[in-house]
């Protein structure tokens, strides 16, 4: 083992070369580049000796995943923001497909207005193609996720891509240590891959062929189950994880101050990590209040969210905002308490375009939803009209 | 032959995996087995393998694949294959 002080981004390189994948394909984009430019250098360095293919666009990255895992390769690709809406209609093809790609995204803002900070609605937009969501918050937790992510994908009873999210520059370009397990270590936890199916002429088989109305739903079907078996995959292999390396980062969830909690507080990635001192600050004016950081989107854990919502109000941050309705965790997040639990939420829609969501804001919104001072259910933070 | 424990779209290789794709052909080729030299011209060029090649290398068109393209009429020397409507009189 051994320490490394980096960025999001050369820690997700370090982490996606020891995975060995024999195949990874990308196009640099801001603020994932320096990823690919730390893929890049392990090539250089003779550190990675797989397949490095530099594409002429994201939708030919995911292409050329998808060409190399039908193959029956492990392969890797990260992109951000307008490189993820680029590759929209390949990621339904590689989950419908049931390729168990691993892609890192860095959460960017939409154009127009050209801006390259921190913003969910890239990922959010890709919530219903099938691929699993993981957002993370530190560099060690990118480091663990991506390994975990391969076994994830790559399970017999999953078979899905994972998309591995964080924000830009708050977590891709700021240094933070994390701990670097040796390779044998990874080789252990993560064994080459065994495809569940592949491209292979000694067992010939046709894919991606026309398919009646009679088995479509068939598909749809199987992948919403594989889908629910992550549910109960994830903290296992989390708990797997913790037991070789001694790390974990939260399963479903990374609960923080929850025991006792009357409100608890549920934000993603970076959010999620500045929440807790706004959580610090509140318990030391006797608000009891815990912190829930959401780690993965899709598939949805509405279980552990009805468990949340029996205990107590629910206050919700979202970077994002499913224009014309709400934020797409707080609607989730009401969705599964239908009948379930008449827990008070209260949403707030902050940060956007990469506008920095401070603890001191986050303890206002908290405030805010506890003293019931709301205009409406969902607030947009800092607007004077929903004050 | 290996099949993969998977419901994804992955066929496997069979006649008329795909079921039977001859039913929307507006040409027929009719073959006068008279006039076939036996070149095989035919059963090279069919893009859909529709074309059988029996022991002593006469052919037979299967009907129930064939899309009526017309390629093995154009290949023929020997004009042995024509192609006709399907509404035409067989």
């Amino acid at each position: 083992m051994s320490v490394m002080i980096n960025t999001g981004n050369y820690i997700a390189a370090k982490a996606a070369v020891m995975a060995r994948p024999q195949v990874v394909a990308a196009y640099p984009i801001t603020p994932q580049t320096t990823l690919v430019e730390g893929i890049a250098n392990y090539v250089e360095s003779g550190e990675y000796t797989g397949e490095y293919i530099c594409v002429e666009s994201e939708h030919s990255a995911m292409t050329a995943c998808i060409g190399a895992s039908e193959a029956g390769s492990r392969t890797f690709t990260a992109t951000s923001s307008h490189g993820l809406l680029l590759m929209h209609e390949m990621l339904h093809w590689a989950a419908l497909a049931r390729l168990p790609i691993v892609m890192c995204n860095i959460n960017r803002v939409i154009g127009p207005g050209w801006n390259i900070w921190s913003d969910q609605n890239d990922s959010i937009a890709q919530r219903d193609t099938g691929w699993l969501q993981i957002y993370c918050s530190s560099n060690q937790e990118i480091f663990d996720t991506i390994i975990q992510s391969f076994k994830l994908a790559e399970n017999k009873k999953i078979v899905l891509p994972v998309l591995i999210n964080y924000d830009a520059f708050i977590i891709s370009h700021t240094s933070m240590p994390a701990y670097i397990p040796d390779q044998e270590e990874i080789d252990d936890f993560l064994p080459p891959l065994n495809p569940a199916w592949k491209l292979d002429v000694d067992n010939p088989v046709a894919h991606g062929t026309l398919i009646g109305t009679k088995y479509y739903e068939k598909l749809r079907r199987a992948m919403h189950d594989a889908q629910q078996n992550a549910i109960k995959l994830i903290p296992k292999i989390a708990k797997d994880w913790e037991k070789q390396f001694g790390r974990n980062h939260g399963d479903l969830f990374e609960k923080y101050q929850c025991e006792d909690a009357e409100y608890i507080l549920i934000s993603m990635a970076a959010i999620g990590a500045e929440s807790k001192v706004a959580i610090d600050n509140l318990r030391k004016q006797g608000i009891k209040i815990g912190l829930a950081r959401l780690r993965i989107f899709r598939p949805f854990p509405s279980e552990e969210v009805i468990a949340l919502g029996k205990q107590a109000e629910l206050i919700v941050i979202d970077r994002n905002i499913s224009i014309g309705s709400e934020g797409a965790m707080f609607n989730e997040i009401k969705s599964a308490l239908y009948q379930q639990s008449d827990a008070k939420v209260t949403g707030f829609i902050a940060g956007l375009g990469g506008k920095d969501v401070p603890y001191g804001d986050i303890e206002k919104m908290c405030k805010k939803a506890i003293q019931g001072k709301t205009k409406n259910h969902q607030i947009w933070f800092g607007f004077k009209e929903d004050d | 032959m290996k099949k993969y424990d998977i419901t994804s779209c992955i066929s496997y290789p069979e006649e008329g995996a795909m079921g039977k794709t001859g039913s929307w052909r507006v040409f027929r080729p009719t073959l006068d087995i008279k006039k076939c030299v036996k070149c095989l011209r035919c059963w090279i060029f069919c893009p859909e393998g529709s074309i059988k090649r029996n022991k002593d290398d006469t052919v037979e068109i299967n009907y129930d694949y064939c899309k009526g393209c017309g390629v093995c009429a154009n290949v023929c020397k020997v004009k042995a294959i024509t192609m006709k409507r399907e509404n035409e009189k067989k």
